[in-house]
């Protein structure tokens, strides 16, 4: 093949990989979110309730222990799981039951949700539970809010406040 | 040779650009040198940025917006280069990883080489996609909450990594020094991974040659100055990053993981990992007899070691025990049974006045003993002086009949082709002699072409003896259809030689 041919073909396939990589480096656009929507994201990592009380140990129980082991009240470790419910304009959006991590179950339940919701003005009301032993949910927090489009609003808990946060 | 219609195809558009890319400069043969080419730049050009990046959440957005700004010609255009090598990065990586696939090349002597690339390619989407992170616009809050979420997903793990992004007070510079750390630490990674990947491969083409390496960098810089890559608006965490301008080159695990959802996204990526890593117990063709060494006739030359493609060969202590002589080993694993070592051995020259001739080391299914019966005995019988042609079994097919006059060996490569074989074939009376190899970095074996045209040209050992008139001998690398180049040397030759008889 003679010089200008090869100079033209060279061209014409540098010049498409040259297409190739500008268009798919910005296009198509990617919708993360439909338009006119917004996100509630819920997101709580916390430790449940410990689900039994501490038992003060018989001499005759700690007998049976070795020495170093020998402590006077015994307290289990196991947690109890977190039932989470949200609502959306009274209707139940989510609801998770999120075990304990770690091999004891005695670490943080772990809950992540994303939902999606039209942007305007919405009620809320999450429910939380984190005690097995208690009757009914131990947290809600009911609330109206306006989120703008692709406005996120998180959903945590405040463990130091006890209570239900929504930034 | 297996031929299944996929390769039958690749091959076709191979062949197909070649005559575009004269002296091996296709760029559908030199994948890997490109990869490796867009990775040098990522590395260079990173430096750069990393020098003048501010590792902080709040100081990041702008330090990487101030060199578009404030220095375009130089922290921009490498800032833009940096995102296209990467793009560049993964279209070469990835068809680099189909052709050796499509090819066949990753059983037996390549298994090693195969499995050594299988892990590159998760710390080549780790490295790309963390770059994102960095930038801490739009785009890189993204990257960064998808990527948390996904791998929030994985058992095992607790979780929690996302909730690092829920607003900017959670995003510290601690955390964020970790995101930095990622994208130093991965591609670091992926180079150390590379000196494995390559430590089968003898001389491996790192770069590709002169004129594509220009032409690609040119191309490189060329889109890096017209379309200036810049950054989407800060990172907001407290909103959505909607309508995104996504890299899909290098983001693309990211929404598809979206769509599928985290667990069967990750299901898919354990079941495509485990299918590449088990693809070599898998071989698509038989193994073949590999080289034998013959002790007597070894006497520890060296040349054989030098030109083993895949560093198949060692020298060890003679068995003969004369001192500081050594013998060649043969790794059978290791071998590609491409007989280039064989057309290296000074054992294996023609002319010697043995009935068997037996090689230094030697092709058990074509050994050069076996290759001068047949030419001795096809030259008794030719009723009038042929050509001769040697050819590889993996390009143009030398053997097919085509004319009468014309005796065709394929060999296992033509490498194997020792080039005291040629001078042999014209005192035996041939009217000349072609030495017909694969297309220029289209060698199955890599150097066996290479090779060969540097012992035609007196460049490397064993050469050809210069007596040899250059008027009866054409050295020819053509693609596996050029039939009609093939017929062209032959009317050549044979055109020489009856001039030759009136002169
Ligand atoms: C980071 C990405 C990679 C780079 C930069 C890279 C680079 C290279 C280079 C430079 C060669 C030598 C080519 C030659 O000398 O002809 C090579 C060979 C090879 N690569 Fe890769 N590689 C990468 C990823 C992969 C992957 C993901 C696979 C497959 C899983 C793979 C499979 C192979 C095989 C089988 C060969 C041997 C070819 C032969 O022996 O003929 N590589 N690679
Ligand atoms: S046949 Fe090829 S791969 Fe095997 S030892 Fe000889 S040169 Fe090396
Ligand atoms: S080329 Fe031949 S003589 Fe030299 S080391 Fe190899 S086998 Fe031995």
């Amino acid at each position: 093949m003679n010089k200008p041919l090869i100079w033209m073909g060279q061209a014409v396939l540098y010049a498409a990989l040259a297409a190739v990589i500008l268009v798919f480096t910005r296009w198509p656009s990617y919708q993360n979110l439909p338009a006119d929507s917004a996100l509630i994201k819920l997101s709580i990592s916390h430790q449940g309730k410990v689900l039994g009380d501490c038992v003060e140990q018989t001499p005759e129980q700690l007998a049976k222990l070795p020495p170093n082991m020998r402590a006077p009240v015994s307290c289990p470790r196991e947690r109890s799981p977190l039932t989470i419910e949200i609502d959306v304009d009274g209707v139940l959006a989510y609801r998770q039951v999120a075990q304990p991590s770690g091999l004891s179950s005695d670490g943080a339940a772990v809950v992540y949700h994303r939902i999606e919701v039209p942007a305007g003005a919405h009620a809320i009301e999450v429910r939380m539970k984190d005690d097995a032993r208690s009757e009914g949910f131990d947290y809600t927090r009911s609330e109206t809010v306006t989120l703008a489009p692709a406005e996120i609003l998180v959903v945590d808990f405040d463990a130091a406040e006890r209570r239900i946060i929504l930034l | 040779m297996r031929s299944g219609p996929v390769r039958a195809a690749w091959l076709r558009i191979e062949e197909t650009i070649d005559p575009l890319f004269p002296g091996g400069t296709n760029p559908l043969r030199n994948l890997g040198a490109l990869a490796c080419l867009m990775f040098a730049a990522l590395l260079l050009s990173g430096t750069y940025l990393y020098i003048h990046f501010d590792t902080s959440t709040d100081g990041a957005w702008p330090s990487i917006n101030r060199l578009s700004d404030e220095q375009p010609w130089l922290g921009g255009l490498l800032r833009s280069m940096h995102r296209y090598a990467a793009d560049l990065f993964v279209t070469f990586t990835l068809l680099h990883l189909l052709r050796e696939w499509v090819l066949g090349h990753y059983s037996s002597f390549r298994a090693m080489t195969w499995l050594t690339g299988v892990p590159l390619l998760a710390f080549m989407y780790v490295s790309g996609i963390g770059g994102f992170w960095l930038n801490w616009d739009v785009l890189g809050q993204y990257a960064a909450t998808a990527s948390a979420e996904l791998i929030d997903a994985l058992p095992m793990l607790d979780g929690t990594l996302a909730r690092n992004f829920l607003d900017s007070g959670a995003v510290s510079d601690r955390f964020f020094s970790l995101l930095v750390f990622i994208h130093l630490g991965v591609p670091l990674m992926l180079l150390f991974g590379l000196w494995f990947h390559l430590q089968r491969v003898t001389r491996p083409r790192i770069l590709p040659p002169r004129a594509l390496m220009f032409g690609q960098l040119a191309l490189l810089a060329a889109i890096a100055l017209a379309w200036p890559v810049t950054s989407g608006a800060p990172a907001d965490l407290g909103r959505v990053p909607v309508a995104l301008a996504l890299d899909w080159f290098v983001l693309h695990p990211l929404p598809l993981a979206t769509s599928l959802s985290a667990p069967v996204f990750w299901s898919l990526l354990a079941i495509l990992f485990g299918v590449l890593l088990m693809l070599p117990t898998f071989p698509d063709r038989q193994r073949e007899p590999v080289a034998v060494v013959d002790a007597d006739n070894c006497n520890g030359c060296r040349r054989c070691v030098d030109d083993c493609p895949y560093s198949a060969i060692t020298l060890e202590a003679h068995p003969d025990g004369k001192p500081g002589k050594q013998i060649a080993v043969v790794a059978a694993e290791r071998c590609a049974s491409c007989g280039i070592c064989a057309g290296a051995c000074p054992s294996a020259t023609p002319f010697r006045s043995v009935i068997e001739l037996v090689n230094g080391i030697d092709m058990p299914q074509q050994s050069v003993d076996s290759l001068r019966r047949k030419l001795v005995d096809d030259l008794a019988r030719a009723e009038s002086a042929p050509v001769v042609v040697f050819g590889c079994r993996h390009g143009m097919d030398v053997e097919v009949n085509r004319r009468i006059d014309v005796l065709g060996y394929n060999l296992l490569c033509i490498g194997l082709l020792p080039p005291s074989f040629i001078e042999y074939a014209l005192r035996g009376g041939a009217a000349g002699v072609i030495v017909c190899g694969c297309a220029d970095a289209s060698c199955e074996f890599r150097l066996g072409n290479q090779w060969t045209r540097e012992r035609m040209l007196g460049a490397r050992e064993p050469h050809l003896r210069r007596t040899v008139p250059p008027d009866r001998l054409r050295v020819m690398m053509v693609g596996r259809h050029e039939q009609g180049q093939l017929d062209a040397a032959i009317d050549s030759l044979r055109q020489n030689a009856s001039q030759g008889e009136i002169a």
